[in-house]
């Protein structure tokens, strides 16, 4: 009698443990967390009245709608977002950032969602205002040497000037790779403050996603900074920016990018972007 | 753990120590001087000297230092006024900009620690250092701050413990101290463990030199606590 009770307890042990690897198995979203860093605009940022606004945003609620899941975004500092999201504190990344390689070694990325360039920014009354190459785009996929022959030319002009960048963003890689010669390079944890120091002269001279430069120049208080010189993308700068997920979510990765094909196809993206940015910011 | 990533962790950090050790040691040393300025106002007796020490003490106190970092490094830079002034090669570096917040930081409370010093001589020795003629001064050098000192020594050494970790904070005005250097290569690698792990250890072993330094100052200050040290044998033989 007693051994019957015992196998019973077992089999009903095991049939626990199957049932809830099954769901583990083919887990149904219902409900996902984004974060957002809430202070990178148009991407992201915070309303005067304290509520979230901005390109991804926008753009998320369409994504969410179209998985048919119930979205809640929260907001995080940007430098410890990859590892709260690997340590599960939410599920996705919509934050402005690029899908690097170097971030893909730790997080699974989505495809793009919105491909802009880096580019520096002064002040209307720096001599670097009038920085050669303006308005010229390079590609350090196709055409690094291009890129590389461009800034040897400009860096007679940047010798000990002091550069302005977020630590870990992009733009630091770069200035760390191909400026660091001839610049010295200050390190922020946001580009607002960058941006402050920019105005208030303590830097001459920032880099930051050309997207996030246009609309900060526009913003009050900022009439005196104005975007200068060449623009890069590509290559280690990433295919732009991307959802970030958990490496062990597939079934997440598909989800969003479904929705992101939808929001290319029916000009979803071309339309906010236009809306945020001012120029089209679809990937192609 | 990985070993390699913490040594080369450590390694990139502990070149950051210097500026660590140099911003503590600034601060303190400046913050020493204005907060016995500020005790010394609170006891002079003239109210409205007394005042002002005491609304410094509160305002000081009374903020977040990670905000009062900010109001003068990014706050008093926004004044064009201020950007005209001849400060602003000094307010312009983010060095001195922390120096002087932890240094006005710190006078605050070591202000406080100094007074309940200065409090704490007994009047009768005060009376006898009167008793034998020494002019006001005199007895402030030679009798007053030397007790008040012994008796501030333990709190004070808080104080300056609390300054070295309050370093951390001039990492958000770009300095790239210990913190600075640890949330650099976090935002890099996404390894946090083991980089705070080593930061914090770096931390724990300058405020261990730093107490055991307190520690010799205070018994080289309280003689009197201590056995008298047995004098030399008398001469001859004697058993």
């Amino acid at each position: 009698m007693k051994y019957a009770i015992l196998t019973l307890k077992a089999l009903l042990l095991s049939a626990l443990v199957f049932s809830s690897a099954a769901q583990a198995e083919g887990k149904k979203w219902t409900q996902i967390t984004i974060a957002t860093e809430g202070a990178f605009k148009p991407y992201n940022f915070t309303k005067p009245d304290g509520t979230l606004d901005g390109y991804e945003i926008e753009l998320s609620k369409y994504l969410c709608d179209h998985m048919k899941v119930e979205c809640k975004i929260v907001v995080q500092d940007f430098d410890g977002m990859i590892p709260a999201l690997n340590a599960g504190k939410f599920d996705a990344i919509m934050s402005g950032m690029s899908a690097t390689a170097k971030r893909e070694q730790i997080i699974d990325f989505s495809q793009s969602y919105g491909s802009t360039g880096q580019a520096f920014a002064t002040l209307k009354s720096s001599p670097l205002a009038g920085m050669e190459f303006k308005g010229e785009v390079f590609s350090l996929a196709s055409n690094e040497a291009g890129a590389i022959s461009a800034l040897e030319e400009l860096k007679p002009l940047l010798q000990g000037k002091t550069i302005g960048v977020q630590t870990a963003s992009t733009g630091a890689t770069f200035v760390e790779k191909y400026l660091k010669d001839v610049v010295e390079v200050r390190e922020y944890k946001t580009t607002e403050q960058h941006d402050l120091d920019l105005a208030a002269g303590r830097v001459d001279l920032v880099m930051a996603s050309m997207a996030y430069l246009t609309t900060s120049a526009a913003k009050p208080g900022n009439e005196e900074m104005t975007v200068a010189g060449p623009r890069f993308q590509g290559g280690f700068l990433g295919k732009g920016s991307s959802v970030g997920l958990r490496k062990n979510e597939p079934e997440l990765k598909a989800m969003f990018d479904k929705a992101i094909d939808a929001a290319k196809a029916d000009g979803t993206i071309k339309t906010l972007s236009q809306k945020w940015f001012g120029f089209d910011v679809t990937p192609l | 753990m990985d070993w390699t990533f913490t040594l080369e962790t450590f390694i990139s950090l502990v070149a950051a120590i210097p500026l660590t050790l140099q911003l503590a040691a600034t601060s303190i040393l400046l913050g020493a001087f204005l907060a016995l300025g500020l005790a010394l106002l609170r006891l002079s007796g003239v109210r409205v000297l007394d005042w002002f020490a005491r609304f410094y003490v509160f305002v000081f106190r009374g903020t977040p230092l990670l905000v009062q970092i900010f109001l003068i490094y990014y706050g008093l830079s926004q004044f064009p006024a201020v950007r005209h002034t001849i400060l602003w090669p000094i307010l312009r570096e983010p060095y001195w900009c922390a120096v002087i917040a932890l240094t006005l930081n710190t006078a605050a409370y070591a202000s406080e620690i100094i007074r309940g010093g200065l409090l704490s001589v007994p009047h009768g020795q005060i009376e006898a250092a009167r008793a034998c003629g020494m002019p006001r001064f005199m007895v402030f050098r030679r009798i007053v701050l030397p007790l008040a000192l012994r008796q501030a020594l333990p709190g004070y050494g808080n104080e300056m413990i609390s300054m070295v970790k309050a370093t951390s904070l001039a990492s958000i005005i770009t300095l790239m101290e210990v913190t600075g250097v640890a949330a650099k290569i976090i935002s890099e690698t996404y390894r946090a463990i083991e980089v705070f792990i080593v930061a914090g250890v770096i931390y724990l072993t300058i405020n261990f030199l730093l107490t055991r330094l307190v520690h010799v100052v205070e018994y080289m200050l309280s003689p009197h606590l201590r056995a008298p040290r047995l004098q030399t044998p008398v001469q001859g033989e004697s058993k």
